[in-house]
């Protein structure tokens, strides 16, 4: 027996107990076999619960373990760290049809997945509204200017009202241990459209809403282009895109690093 | 090959080959012979705040294998107050296949931060290609897997400068492809590699009832000379096709009372030891975890006190199980 025909066992429902195995009693080795089966299952659907506890709620723990049980043998992780656990999960939602009636639910998962992303991001001196002001003054041309993100922002945009889901569940009640949703939430449309930036300046990570042409800005800048042209981006979403009010709020929150001269034509 | 090597101190191994450059652990320096629990993130604030008298804290490496954040920050600061342990479950050092660089580089960069008293990891693989699997997963005791152990913990004690602990499994099945005993095997490559011992006593109990062994005898039959840690923790029941109990290592319960039993005979013999309350699901508070390591420490008081035992085969000891109220009272006291 090989490892590979003993992993191969673990991952496939309903597969037949790998061959050479046996226990001292005689008993049929496939009922001990399971055991290990079902640990390396529900430990990573455990863990994927961790990275996803809204997405959980949303659905039900009986629907979220069978999707997440689907999602990990079809994708076995790659990672043993497991905080990076869940890549290509919101992917594999959107795809997945017995979703379909919960269509803002691979979105809400994208915000619960940059969260941990920014939760255990690298720690960075974030630029400050002083240090912004200076590199704007000194640069030749300050549409050239080139601004790097702060390790742990990201900016999601989404048709879907992923900050208001996701805020409606951030309450005791809601991460009481309860099977099914118990969050009201009638009150809100989750069909209009929300953006998002989260950024962690110091140990909490912030999720704040933002207007979309701010989201394309932000990512614009983190696909490096200049400050031109990032702009010049966010006009196409919205032609009365704000910039100083842009600058000034994604300074304040800490999610810009530092400021560089172009070197090179953005691309 | 054979670098056998005493069992005290979590000292420097005899390079085999060219010496590495930066030694990364504080040599010299070990676990105190204290119980000590697992630092859970739920527990951060309330162990600064309280700064319980524990003797270490562990913690699973591949936790911190990220870049930055709040676990960084948290685990630095109880760092400059108590002892760590690191404790890898992710390496793999049973796999068939080499071992992953990158994963020992990121285990080289946590010991260099956090300096801890010692580094251990099981005796298990945990992936396969480029697959992992999140378990512990059994191995069969031979000629070839002890070969292919022993070449990856030469490796890993090079690359990391340190004597790591080799943790003693839980397992559930059996292989036809086994030749030798598990307590031979395990002797057998501490012999080469000069590896210590993480005694994991709610295993030996979990493996014993799963295969039918008796787990005074298994202990006995291990080099307990090279102990440098003891692991306790809880176990669920259940049981196997023909009805025969089948105890699953879940980390979810306290620690049982057979399981106190053997520790107690294992102290009465080795004496105090750094003893860690293992404890991952259903997480209790973090005064009911002090409390459970407070039973430990009692029972380590009971063995200072005794006279020393000669080295010969265990029994059960015949002390009665230290009170609870009273290992209460113990670990609610605060660090001065």
């Amino acid at each position: 027996m090989s490892q590979a025909d003993f992993a191969a066992a673990l991952l496939t429902p309903g597969a037949p107990c790998p061959a050479g195995l046996k226990a001292w009693n005689g008993s049929d080795p496939s009922a001990r076999f399971a055991v290990y089966r079902n640990n390396v299952l529900s430990s990573l659907i455990d863990a994927l619960a961790d990275t996803f506890p809204v997405t959980k709620q949303l659905v039900g723990t009986g629907f979220f373990n069978a999707m997440a049980d689907l999602f990990i043998r079809q994708n076995p992780p790659r990672s043993r760290v497991l905080a990076f656990l869940g890549d290509g999960f919101a992917e594999f939602i959107d795809r997945f049809e017995p979703a379909r009636s919960l269509p803002y639910l691979a979105d809400v998962a994208r915000l619960e997945k940059a969260y941990v992303a920014a939760y255990h991001a690298a720690d960075a001196q974030a630029l400050t509204a002083e240090a912004l002001g200076a590199a704007l003054g000194q640069a030749d041309d300050a549409a050239d200017l080139r601004l790097l993100a702060h390790p742990s922002a990201t900016a999601l945009v989404s048709n879907f009202a992923i900050l208001s889901v996701w805020a409606a569940h951030q309450t005791p009640e809601a991460n009481s241990e309860s099977d099914g949703d118990v969050v009201d939430l009638s009150e809100l449309n989750p069909l209009s459209a929300e953006s998002a930036l989260l950024v962690r300046p110091a140990l909490e990570v912030l999720v704040l809403r933002l207007p979309p042409a701010w989201a394309v800005f932000f990512q614009s800048l983190q696909s490096a282009y200049t400050l031109a042209d990032a702009a010049a981006l966010a006009q196409t979403t919205d032609p009365d895109f704000d910039l100083p009010g842009a600058l000034a709020f994604l300074t304040r929150q800490g999610a810009l690093m530092s400021a560089q001269p172009n070197e090179a034509r953005s691309p | 090959m054979n670098r056998a090597r005493p069992a005290s101190g979590f000292d420097l191994p005899t390079p085999t080959t060219t010496p590495t450059p930066t030694p990364t652990l504080t040599a010299n320096v070990k676990l105190p012979a204290r119980a000590g629990i697992g630092l859970k993130p739920e527990h951060f604030r309330e162990v600064l705040a309280q700064r319980p008298d524990i003797g270490f804290f562990e913690v699973h490496a591949e936790n911190y294998m990220v870049a930055g954040g709040p676990f960084h920050h948290f685990l630095g600061r109880i760092r400059e107050h108590y002892p760590l342990s690191l404790h890898g479950v992710g390496l793999s050092i049973g796999a068939d296949a080499p071992l992953d660089d990158t994963h020992l580089d990121r285990l080289h960069a946590l010991i260099r931060r956090y300096q801890p008293a010692s580094f251990s990891e099981h005796l298990a693989w945990s992936s396969h290609g480029e697959n992992f699997l999140n378990d512990l997963l059994p191995l069969p005791y031979n000629q070839a897997t002890l070969d292919r152990v022993c070449e990856h913990i030469d490796q890993v004690q090079q690359r990391l400068c340190c004597r790591m602990l080799l943790e003693n499994p839980a397992t559930y099945v059996e292989f036809e492809a086994s030749t030798m005993d598990e307590t031979d095997f395990i002797s057998a490559l501490i012999k080469r590699t000069g590896c210590g011992l993480l005694l994991d006593v709610n295993n030996v109990h979990v493996s014993c009832v799963n295969h039918g062994r008796d787990a005074l005898d298994y202990i006995n039959r291990l080099p307990l000379h090279a102990v440098g840690e003891i692991h306790l923790a809880g176990f669920a029941a259940d049981q196997d096709a023909a009805g025969a109990p089948l105890l699953i290592d879940s980390h979810g319960a306290p620690v049982d009372d057979a399981v106190w039993g053997l520790y107690a005979a294992v102290i009465a013999r080795l004496g105090a030891m750094p003893s860690l309350l293992e404890r991952d699901n259903d997480l209790p508070s973090l005064d009911a975890l002090l409390a459970e390591a407070g039973l430990a420490e009692q029972w380590m008081g009971d063995a200072r006190h005794a006279a020393p035992a000669p080295a010969r085969p265990l029994t059960m000891a015949p002390a009665t199980r230290p009170a609870k109220a009273s290992a209460m009272g113990l670990a609610t006291g605060r660090r001065a």
